[in-house]
């Protein structure tokens, strides 16, 4: 099989990327790959020069000129670099961003490991987020016990760690509450 | 500890033993990870890399596991000793060109190494003899765990762990096992191979990784991608994938007994012969003719025994090995090349010529007479 280059050498190295959805294949000599630069770690120089979609194509998506507010790295560097300043690029050059990582990766969203410290701040809030829904839905039902065990819920989770405004909001909440359900039979339940 | 106590021994991955090691020469797995709200490390200023190394390199000497360690700033490593690293595994050529602002840690068995202010703030890695990526991956992890509680990682809601390069991004996993495949390589199926895993988003590369030429029919398989898929489906994947190289690796390997067995007993034959013999050997020489000797020991042609020399002539025979032992200053090319072919002949010396009879083959007609 010869090299899509320069179609006189033996390629010995071959790419594959997804690309939209559509498989691409390059198949490059030794001497090809090296000037296409695509030792290039980055993958990025491959993605540019081989596929034509290109990693420049995609950051240009951000408004011109664009910078990272927190660490002044600007696209024009990430075009030469392949690397990105800070944390804060991603969010920063994040409409950019999204079409490269779609064709370098297998999704967009991070599926793995979540550091520990995270993980149980992330189960609370989607916890809290689940807890309130339900609340609420239990409200407007007027299902005045499951919203009272649901308010209890939610207070056990927001002092847990003290969250006082979150604690003073719940305080609300069940005045509301229980001055809407006294009228009603037992329902409201003191707490 | 001093550095070159460390090397005076070869690593776990290399003495050690491991399933499949015949054909698996090592399994290893790295995590990129960045401080919260610290630019990374290609554009930080010196005295925030340097800030970044204190903090880590503190965290990391404190890991349980790393108690008995090696840990030295780059600038204060020679050339020499930043290349053996590199010949190892336990550094990446990119972090050797590092000087100030940069560290490497890593224990005495040479199975854990901190690589602080590489591409990323910290690139960690465990490696083992054989297959057992499952198993350097629980290894890692568990530093990694560790290291989060005293150190805060960037991350991302979305996007998981950060790093200085988007091809990182997400799981910052980096899952790679080595494969010596002379008998796909001789049997000219190893593009084949080679094409079909790069089909499905893994990767095929040379010894040394990125960029690198395939010598002495060693291959690294790797992970392509790392957003969108946990880390041990990832593994998962790669595991299905290398125990089917492996299998065609036995299977082209017993194929050429049957057919070839004349072809093979040539080419070990010969490199054992230009090896006893050579007295100028270059280090792609050395390792394509000792990759026929590792399969000869394979399949039964030299003793078992000799088995850790000539795999440890892979590494010994390499540029900076070759000239840890001295002090001289750095030697040229042409006097390495005698020194290793030096090397090498005392070390096949001690191993018997390969004996053809103990060919595992059922057509003795391919076979010289002598055969009992």
């Amino acid at each position: 099989m010869f090299c899509d280059v320069c179609k006189t050498k033996e390629a010995t190295v071959f790419l594959t990327q997804i690309v939209e959805g559509k498989m691409q294949k390059v198949n490059l000599c030794e001497s090809c790959s090296k000037e296409k630069g695509v030792n290039d770690p980055t993958g990025f120089a491959l993605a540019d020069l081989l596929l034509g979609l290109g990693a420049a194509q995609e950051i240009d998506k951000n408004p011109a000129g664009g910078r990272c507010p927190v660490c002044g790295f600007s696209q024009v560097d990430f075009k030469k670099t392949g690397r990105l300043g800070c944390s804060a690029c991603y969010d920063a050059f994040a409409e950019g961003l999204t079409g490269m990582l779609k064709n370098m990766h297998r999704g967009l969203v991070h599926a793995g490991k979540v550091p520990a410290k995270l993980a149980v701040e992330r189960r609370r809030t989607q916890e809290l987020v689940r807890l309130e829904e339900g609340l609420a839905r239990a409200i407007a039902d007027e299902h005045f016990e499951e919203a009272a065990g649901l308010r209890d819920k939610i207070r056990h989770l927001t002092t847990e760690k003290a969250v006082p405004d979150e604690v003073n909001r719940m305080a609300a909440i069940s005045d509301k509450m229980e001055a809407s359900a006294s009228p009603a039979s037992k329902a409201g339940k003191k707490s | 500890m001093k550095l070159s106590r460390i090397i005076a021994n070869t690593g776990e991955w290399l003495s050690g033993s491991g399933p499949h090691d015949q054909i698996v020469v090592s399994s290893r797995v790295r995590l990129a990870r960045n401080l919260k709200g610290k630019p990374f490390p290609g554009w930080a200023k010196k005295s925030e890399r340097v800030a970044v190394l204190e903090e880590i390199r503190g965290a990391v000497e404190q890991l349980p596991e790393m108690e008995e360690s090696f840990s030295e700033k780059l600038e204060d490593l020679s050339p020499l000793e930043k290349q053996v690293l590199v010949e190892r595994h336990l550094i990446s050529r990119e972090h050797a060109a590092k000087s100030a602002g940069s560290a490497v840690v890593m224990n005495t068995a040479q199975t854990l190494s901190f690589m602080i202010n590489e591409e990323d703030h910290l690139r960690m890695q465990a490696i083992r003899a054989g297959l057992q990526l499952d198993e350097v991956f629980a290894m890692i992890n568990q530093a990694d765990s560790e290291l989060e509680e005293s150190l805060d990682f960037a991350f991302h809601d979305d996007l998981g762990y950060l790093t200085a390069c988007p091809t990182n991004v997400g799981t910052g996993m980096r899952a790679s096992a080595m494969l010596h495949l002379p008998g796909l390589v001789m049997s000219e199926q190893v593009n084949k191979i080679i094409n079909s895993v790069n089909k499905i988003g893994l990767a095929v590369r040379g010894l040394h990784g990125e960029g690198t030429e395939a010598m002495g029919n060693l291959f690294q398989v790797s992970n392509q991608t790392t957003l969108g898929e946990a880390e041990e489906e990832i593994i998962g994947r790669l595991n299905k994938v290398i125990s089917q190289i492996l299998e065609h690796e036995q299977n082209a390997r017993q194929i050429l007994l049957q057919r070839r067995a004349e072809t093979l007993l040539d080419q070990i034959g010969r490199a054992y012969g230009i090896l006893c013999h050579a007295h100028s050997v270059t280090s792609k020489e050395a390792l394509n003719l000792l990759s026929f000797i590792k399969m000869g020991v394979d399949l039964g042609l030299f003793p078992a025994k000799n088995r850790l020399q000539v795999d440890e002539l892979f590494i010994e025979t390499q540029p900076a090995h070759l000239q840890k032992g001295l002090q001289t200053t750095k030697l040229g090319a042409e006097e390495r090349d005698s020194l290793r072919a030096a090397l090498i002949r005392a070390k096949l010396k001690q191993m018997p010529e390969p004996e053809i009879g103990k060919i595992p083959t059922g057509s003795a007609t391919t076979l010289p007479s002598e055969e009992s």
